[in-house]
């Protein structure tokens, strides 16, 4: 029998959302975090470039601007009072975070240090804007850090390294999860009134990603294999700079410094994509742009991957050719040590990974997969909704990457998603304390954790004529070519199909490891199974829409198509089938129109 | 190219003492790292072999652990770094649980000792806005805001083999965070802590941590500078 605990609130997840949504909840509920990292390992920590908020530090800005900016990057297809709201929050949500101590970067009057970023701009201007606000080029890893210090500091209960397998559902209303304690292998029943979810995105579906190998999508498998729907699955975020092969990220602050894109030719090839503002067009666009090249036949050496040069005397040349000027009227240029003071970290990725220096040699780089656009419906309030008609789930919520609320859309513009954990972590956390304060307590069935049992002894029994490896990269390869950037049906059917064929041999995986102790093989199966699932609903999605929107492009529908497609998708698995309806996506102050940049 | 790997097993549920496997990655790759040579043993010669791991470029602090007698993260060292001949234990100082996964509550549980979290009383600034802080106060402590808490550092310490409660550079370097933070009002209190019979006095300037810290934190002179803060009083 399983060790049963009791909080009020169970926050599942202890990134920047789960930290976000535990601190709020525990001021109103008995509280617990449960994470199967250590919460300063989760993958907020990797964010580089900023987090966004009109607070015009150091010029005009407004949140009706940010608004904008924030509906046109989703392609139109993000929620725009949810936009609204988020947007309106930022500020407050960005100063909060500094009063909790935050190490921002410093304007020379002592406020926050803005800078720009991809899609960011004054909407009377089409200029760039500076709403970033940044500590250096980590500014995940401090909002992690401070976050964790904070909820240390009101003495927030944690389940550090507990993985959670199963949640329960008892008379229609949330009732606790399950998780195994990594140290022991032994199984706790969690049950509470109201459960968060802000397990983070599921990127390790593909081959080439900058994320890390937790992002196996395990929130999202979960409730799916519960009979709850998923949203906007087909749209996945490629960023068009990660490291070739490695896939780890190269800043879009690099671009905004000065940095280009140069094919195999040795020619800057952004101005015939983006004839405005070229190198810094929104991702969705930049990625196409380098697979085209790269289908042209223009990759460096017929491989697939380009150049990014941010050698001073390139992003000089450039600059003067470009005509791009300083705030005081002189022409831009940069030196090496600016380069390096700007970018630290990404110096020394480049210096560890490549043995390139970018100071005075270029980078290879190739589109990676980056940001979970779609995931676990829910409204404004974090509460996670399952229908058209956006009917409330009781006692259950999600936040961050996991959850679709939708403010991202068809597209995330950079520094959205750092806002997004924030914002709708601190509602989910307000709401479920509320909402456990007047609930009942539902009791649980004496073998509550007999899902979760059948699931890890089924990876123990399997046959053992496959291997679990061998699964896993088969999968990420086939998503990442026929369910990657570019997409048609006839790969997207492949690659259905070989999902398929993949979920069945992966019933015959045996783990190897029968100890209880830290058994991350078991683990690691557990989580390709939820890849699995994941994988066959995103390419599945992705087939039924035919259109292009953001970042899901079909080659057999090149056009956005509002007509027939401005509509959210909600896709439900069960049985082992997708079955797909929409929703439609809420317009209010702007009406669709030709996305140009 | 082929690549030799050496790894310290030890599964408490089968093992009375400690071993090393060696295994052979034959199609291996200059710019591996270390971690994508642990996942391929696991994924093709033994899955039983455990480690923690997350972001794999650096950011996260999983995966320290002792390579060719160094402490490194296996997911920024790369072969082209150490050669083809690789050996890979657990850090040192700390309860070894499973192969080259080690016991993290000592390591945590200090740091905790230092007060890591922002306190002051002072009131947030009346219309809502951020405190000011100069960038010439803010560049103060930078440093000190890049540790991921990996525990390379302490773990390389001969004061912290010696002993657990010895606080270590982790947590003085969590202190130092605060103590130089212009906006934070709990220096003395901090200073206190560190200056404890096991705290910075059982510092004897080894360097190792400095050497082992994969972010590149000075962290023998933050030690210094928090040392000298204890005698002055003075925090500037
Ligand atoms: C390299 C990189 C750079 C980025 N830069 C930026 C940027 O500059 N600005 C920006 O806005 N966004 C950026 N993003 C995106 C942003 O960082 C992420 O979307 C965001 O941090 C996700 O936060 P989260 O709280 O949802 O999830 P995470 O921080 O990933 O946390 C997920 C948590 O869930 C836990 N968990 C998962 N599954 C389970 C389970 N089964 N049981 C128990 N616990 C579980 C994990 O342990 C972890 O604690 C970047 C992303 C990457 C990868
Ligand atoms: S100071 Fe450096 S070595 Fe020590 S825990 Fe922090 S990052 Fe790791
Ligand atoms: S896996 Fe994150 S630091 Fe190595």
């Amino acid at each position: 029998m399983a060790k049963v605990h009791q909080f009020d609130v169970i926050v599942v997840g202890a990134g920047g959302a789960g930290l976000m949504a535990g601190l709020y909840a525990s001021r109103g509920a008995k509280t617990a975090v449960i994470s199967k990292l250590y919460p300063t390992r989760s993958h907020t920590g990797a964010a580089q470039g900023g987090i966004s908020a009109a607070l015009g530090n150091y010029e005009e800005d407004k949140p009706e601007w940010h608004t904008y900016d924030t509906v046109k990057g989703s392609d139109y297809l993000g929620d725009q009072d949810a936009i609204e709201f988020m947007c309106n929050e930022a500020i407050e949500a960005v100063l909060e975070l500094e009063h909790m101590g935050l190490p921002f970067d410093r304007t020379p009057q002592g406020k926050i240090s803005q800078r720009p970023f991809g899609g960011h701009t004054n909407n009377e201007t089409g200029k760039p804007v500076r709403r970033a606000a940044h500590a250096a080029d980590r500014t995940g890893h401090m909002i992690l850090q401070t976050l964790y210090q904070q909820c240390l500091k009101n003495k927030v209960n944690f389940f550090d390294e507990y993985q959670v397998l199963d949640f329960l559902i008892v008379n229609g209303r949330a009732a606790g999860v399950v998780a195994i304690e990594l140290a022991t292998g032994e199984l706790h029943t969690f049950h509470a009134k109201a459960v968060i979810f802000a397990t983070g995105g599921h990127g390790r579906i593909f081959e080439v990603t900058s994320n890390a190998y937790v992002y196996t999508g395990d929130g999202a498998a979960i409730l799916l294999r519960h009979g709850l729907p998923l949203e906007d699955m087909e749209f996945f975020q490629f960023h068009p700079t990660g490291i070739y092969k490695l896939g780890i990220l190269i800043t879009e602050g690099v671009r905004g410094e000065g940095g280009v894109l140069i094919n195999g030719k040795g020619e800057r090839f952004m101005p015939k994509y983006a004839p405005t503002v070229k190198d810094l067009a929104s991702r969705d666009v930049v990625s196409r742009a380098i697979y085209t090249e790269i289908r042209a036949g223009n990759g460096v050496d017929g491989k697939n991957y380009v150049w990014l040069d941010a050698r001073p005397e390139t992003i000089n040349k450039f600059a003067a050719l470009d005509g791009r000027l300083n705030p005081d009227g002189t022409p831009y240029t940069i030196t090496g040590e600016q380069v390096l003071q700007k970018l630290p970290d990404i110096i020394d990725f480049c210096r560890v990974y490549l043995g390139v220096d970018p100071i005075t040699q270029m980078m290879p780089i190739q589109p990676t997969a980056h940001y979970t656009m779609g995931g676990i419906p829910t409204n404004k309030f974090g509460e996670v909704v399952i229908d058209d008609r956006n009917t409330v789930f009781p006692g259950l919520y999600a936040a961050g990457e996991c959850a679709c609320v939708s403010v991202h859309g068809a597209n995330r513009l950079g520094t959205n998603s750092l806002l997004d954990l924030v914002v709708f972590g601190k509602h989910a956390g307000l709401k479920a304390a509320e909402y456990a304060k007047n609930a009942d307590w539902q009791n649980l069935p004496g073998d509550a954790d007999a899902g979760a049992r059948s699931a890890l002894d089924a990876l123990r029994n399997g046959s053992g004529k496959e291997n679990a490896f061998d699964i896993t990269v088969e999968m990420k390869k086939v998503m990442f070519e026929d369910v990657g950037i570019y997409r048609n049906e006839k790969g997207m059917r492949a690659a259905i199909e070989k999902v398929r064929e993949l979920k069945e041999r992966f019933k015959h995986v045996r783990v190897a490891d029968t100890g209880r102790i830290f058994n991350t093989e078991l683990l690691n199966a557990w989580e390709l199974g939820n890849m699995l699932e994941i994988a066959e609903v995103v390419a599945e999605c992705a087939l039924n829409r035919q259109e292009s929107r953001g970042g899901h492009s079909r080659e057999d529908f090149p056009e956005r198509d509002d007509e027939n497609w401005l509509k959210h998708t909600l896709a439900w698995h069960t049985g082992g089938k997708t079955r797909v309806e929409y929703k439609p996506v809420t317009i209010t102050k702007y009406q669709p129109k030709k996305r140009v940049y | 190219m082929k690549v030799t790997i050496k790894i310290f097993r030890y599964n408490p549920e089968q093992d009375k003492k400690f071993h090393y496997e060696t295994y052979v990655v034959e199609n291996a790759h200059e710019t591996d790292r270390v971690l994508d040579l642990l996942e391929h043993v696991k994924g093709y010669n033994d899955g039983t072999l455990s480690f923690r791991r997350s972001c794999a470029h650096g950011v996260c602090g999983s995966d320290a652990m002792r390579i060719n007698g160094h402490n490194m993260l296996a997911c920024k060292t790369l072969v082209r770094d150490i050669g083809d001949q690789i050996t890979v234990e657990p850090i040192m100082g700390l309860k070894v649980v499973k192969d080259l996964i080690v016991d993290m509550e000592p390591f945590f549980d200090n740091y905790k000792k230092v007060l890591p979290w922002f306190i002051s009383d002072a009131p947030t600034p009346a219309d809502g806005r951020e405190r000011l802080q100069s960038p010439e106060q803010r560049a103060r402590f930078d440093e000190s805001t890049k540790c991921i808490l990996c525990a390379a550092c302490t773990t390389s310490c001969p004061s912290f083999w010696a002993s657990d409660d010895y606080l270590g550079p982790a947590a003085f370097v969590a202190a130092h965070r605060f103590v130089f933070d212009s906006r934070d009002q709990a220096a003395s209190e901090r200073l206190e802590i560190v200056a404890e019979t096991n705290g910075l006095a059982r510092c004897h300037t080894a360097f190792n941590c400095t050497m082992a810290c994969p972010r590149e934190i000075q962290i023998t002179q933050a030690i210094g500078e928090l040392k000298m803060a204890t005698v002055t009083g003075r925090v500037e």
